[in-house]
């Protein structure tokens, strides 16, 4: 318990060893990630779940490259990242990582495409080749009408749409879902799942933290946490699980 | 590439400001006013400057002005006699000879005497200010001539009978008629008229200029012939009588840098030799630096003001942009999450704070421009917007919105894209 490790055949994109994270509260230490040992291939799909103050946040902020580990380590697609400093760790989460929000988080002054665009910015890409790129995402999940709205102007699925092509804008490596349907009734929860799960079918590699078991049962492996270290891990079909298989091939 | 970003980002800056056209409007404030002021003040400046050379260029710039003033003695005496009295005060024909000979640094001298006459050509009559002066006159108190020519040395040798009219007093006693070759009586004596000069008129300062409009030149060694060194003015039933042999000696300086050095000499000179204190030394130079002294007291007025506006505006941009830091959080940490860097996030803060800034500047020009307008208008002071004094306010902006919007920037820099991005 806590200290198990998973390994697939496939190549390891993550491999965090001993990790572990401590806030001081007070004049309480927090240890919110109390030594994690994990590995997680290519092309996988894993929810991370657990009651809050599990540290399962904490440790999507460790993925995420928005935090480092106290001590420990944490091998990015096989490179150290734990010691790297905030400049680097930024140009990482440029490169290789996209990030999907429980609420959505895009800018509201910008519209829908130039909040997809945003990466490509921060990656200096020139504007007709950015807008270029951002109505090609949009069209993508289906928002090719929508470009030019402002998210004020859309539905929660609508959002969570930008938010996805935002997401894919930079051709990350590793997507970071934080509760993405947390915010969505259940039928634009599913939709949004299944979206996602079109893009692991397509080889992205999705780490997505959420409490709800029917949306865990999306991934292929199911990581709980508790008290800031791995309770247990399942792999495969869950048995709550409302859609069959075939439903999810169908997109 | 680096330059399209630079305007991408000033574009996004700008769009930033025009999603709170009113708040943005009022933050620019204190710097549209500073700014203005700082406009105002320099084109105010300016025209003094501007001024102060057309009064020396009008008074000659390497020129001492020595006049006779009758002192306050002679004017006491004057009054408890009346009658036959005879003041004598002034400059001599030996002080004009003892500057001529005694300072190496005079280039030039001009002996001047002065008398007012009823003079007529033809039937055609006025009365002028006779100046007898020599050939010098006219390199130092130089003024372009329009017909003829000016006084000559030959003149003074043969004590010839000539005049020299200003251009203004040609008019008023000829009309159209062609002047030269004319004989104009001065008094009771015959002139030939030989030129026609321009003239200026009023004061430059404290100082009076040389020439007036009313002018006839005449060489001096006549005009002391003809109209001796004494003088009768009649006023109110008494007659004064004044004897003075020169009304003025006009001293051209080799050197501008000798000017006031020149001026102390010659005035302890004259007090060596005068009883009383019946000269003024006068230095067109002088008001340069006068010029120079209320131009620096405005500027330090003018310049504490627009200081004080710049750093209220300033401090208010600041304000504002520390407001906008904290409830944009949320943006920052999103943009920090997709992989902008800090210095990224210190630069998009930073330009819009600059674009902000700037704007305020560009409208604090044209409310600085109307400013020395409307002083000229109401007030007839001269005021010059210089190229200087229009780039100098707008760099002051940018400064300003580089210094306060440093803070702000680093502090949205500083923002930790965890907690920002849980912030509502």
């Amino acid at each position: 318990m806590g200290t198990q490790a998973v390994s697939d055949n496939g190549h390891e994109i993550v491999r965090l060893e001993d990790a572990r994270k401590t806030y001081q509260m007070g004049t309480e230490q927090v240890h919110a990630l109390a030594g994690v040992n994990i590995v997680f291939t290519k092309g996988s799909f894993w929810a991370i779940m657990g009651p809050s103050g599990s540290g399962k946040s904490t440790m999507m902020n460790i993925l995420g490259c928005l935090d480092r580990l106290t001590s420990g380590s944490y091998h990015l697609d096989g490179k150290d990242v734990s010691r790297l400093d905030d400049d680097s760790l930024s140009e990482l989460r440029l490169r290789y990582l996209g990030f999907i929000f429980q609420s959505f988080n895009l800018i509201p002054q910008l519209t829908v495409q130039r909040n997809i665009e945003l990466p490509l910015y921060y990656l200096g890409w020139d504007a007709a080749r950015s807008a270029e790129r951002a109505k090609a995402l949009g069209e993508d999940v289906g928002l090719g009408d929508r470009l030019n709205h402002r998210p004020t102007e859309l539905s929660g699925g609508q959002m969570q749409r930008v938010a996805i092509a935002r997401a894919l804008t930079n051709d990350p490596q590793i997507i970071f879902a934080d509760e993405p349907t947390g915010n969505l009734d259940s039928a634009t929860g599913d939709q949004i799942m299944q979206l996602l799960a079109k893009l692991n079918e397509q080889g992205k590699t999705i780490i997505m933290v959420t409490h709800e078991p029917d949306i865990a049962a999306y991934a292929g492996n199911r990581l709980h946490m508790i008290d800031g270290l791995i309770d247990r891990i399942e792999t495969g079909a869950h048995e709550t699980k409302q859609y069959p298989k075939e439903h999810l091939a169908r997109h | 590439m680096r330059q399209s970003n630079i305007l991408r980002n000033i574009w996004l800056g700008i769009e930033n400001l025009l999603l709170h056209k009113l708040r943005s409007f009022l933050t620019m404030l204190g710097i549209v006013f500073g700014v203005g002021s700082v406009v105002a003040m320099l084109s105010v400046g300016e025209g003094a400057s501007k001024k102060a050379l057309e009064q020396i260029r009008k008074l000659g710039s390497h020129n001492i002005i020595i006049s006779s003033v009758k002192s306050a003695e002679e004017e006491q005496a004057q009054t408890n006699i009346t009658r036959s009295f005879l003041s004598v005060y002034g400059l001599t024909y030996e002080d004009h000879r003892r500057m001529a000979e005694s300072f190496s640094h005079i280039k030039q001298v001009a002996p001047v005497k002065l008398n007012r006459k009823d003079s007529h050509l033809r039937e055609r009559g006025m009365e002028l200010r006779v100046v007898g002066t020599t050939p010098v006159w006219f390199e130092l108190v130089p003024r372009e001539v329009l017909a003829g020519r000016v006084i000559r040395q030959a003149d003074l040798d043969k004590r010839a009978p000539v005049a020299v009219l200003t251009e203004f007093g040609a008019r008023k006693i000829l009309a159209t008629e062609a002047v030269i070759g004319q004989t104009l009586r001065i008094g009771s004596d015959e002139f030939e008229i030989v030129g026609i000069v321009k003239s200026e008129s009023g004061e430059a300062g404290s100082i009076q200029i040389p020439d007036q409009q009313v002018d006839v030149y005449i060489p001096i060694e006549v005009m002391r012939r003809y109209f001796g060194d004494v003088y009768t003015k009649s006023s109110s039933g008494t007659q004064e009588r004044e004897k003075v042999e020169l009304h003025q000696i006009i001293v051209q300086v080799d050197n501008a840098g000798n000017v006031e050095a020149l001026a102390a000499a010659i005035e302890r000179m004259l007090e060596r030799f005068h009883k009383k204190k019946d000269y003024a030394v006068s230095v067109p130079l002088a008001l340069l630096k006068q010029a120079e002294e209320t131009k620096r007291t405005f500027n330090i007025v003018l310049g504490s003001i627009a200081g004080i506006s710049l750093l209220v505006g300033g401090i208010g941009i600041m304000n504002i942009m520390l407001a906008s830091v904290t409830e944009r959080t949320r943006e920052i940490g999103i943009r920090r999450a997709i992989g902008a860097k800090r210095r990224q996030i210190i630069y998009q803060f930073l330009i819009e704070t600059v674009v902000l800034s700037t704007t305020g500047g560009l409208i604090g020009l044209g409310v600085g421009a109307l400013i020395p307008f409307l002083i000229t208008y109401f007030s007839g002071m001269a005021t010059i917007l210089t190229l200087n004094g229009v780039l100098l306010p707008l760099f002051i902006s940018m400064a300003i919105g580089i210094l306060f919007g440093l803070y702000p920037a680093i502090n949205a820099a500083n923002v930790d894209p965890i907690i920002a991005l849980r912030h509502e």
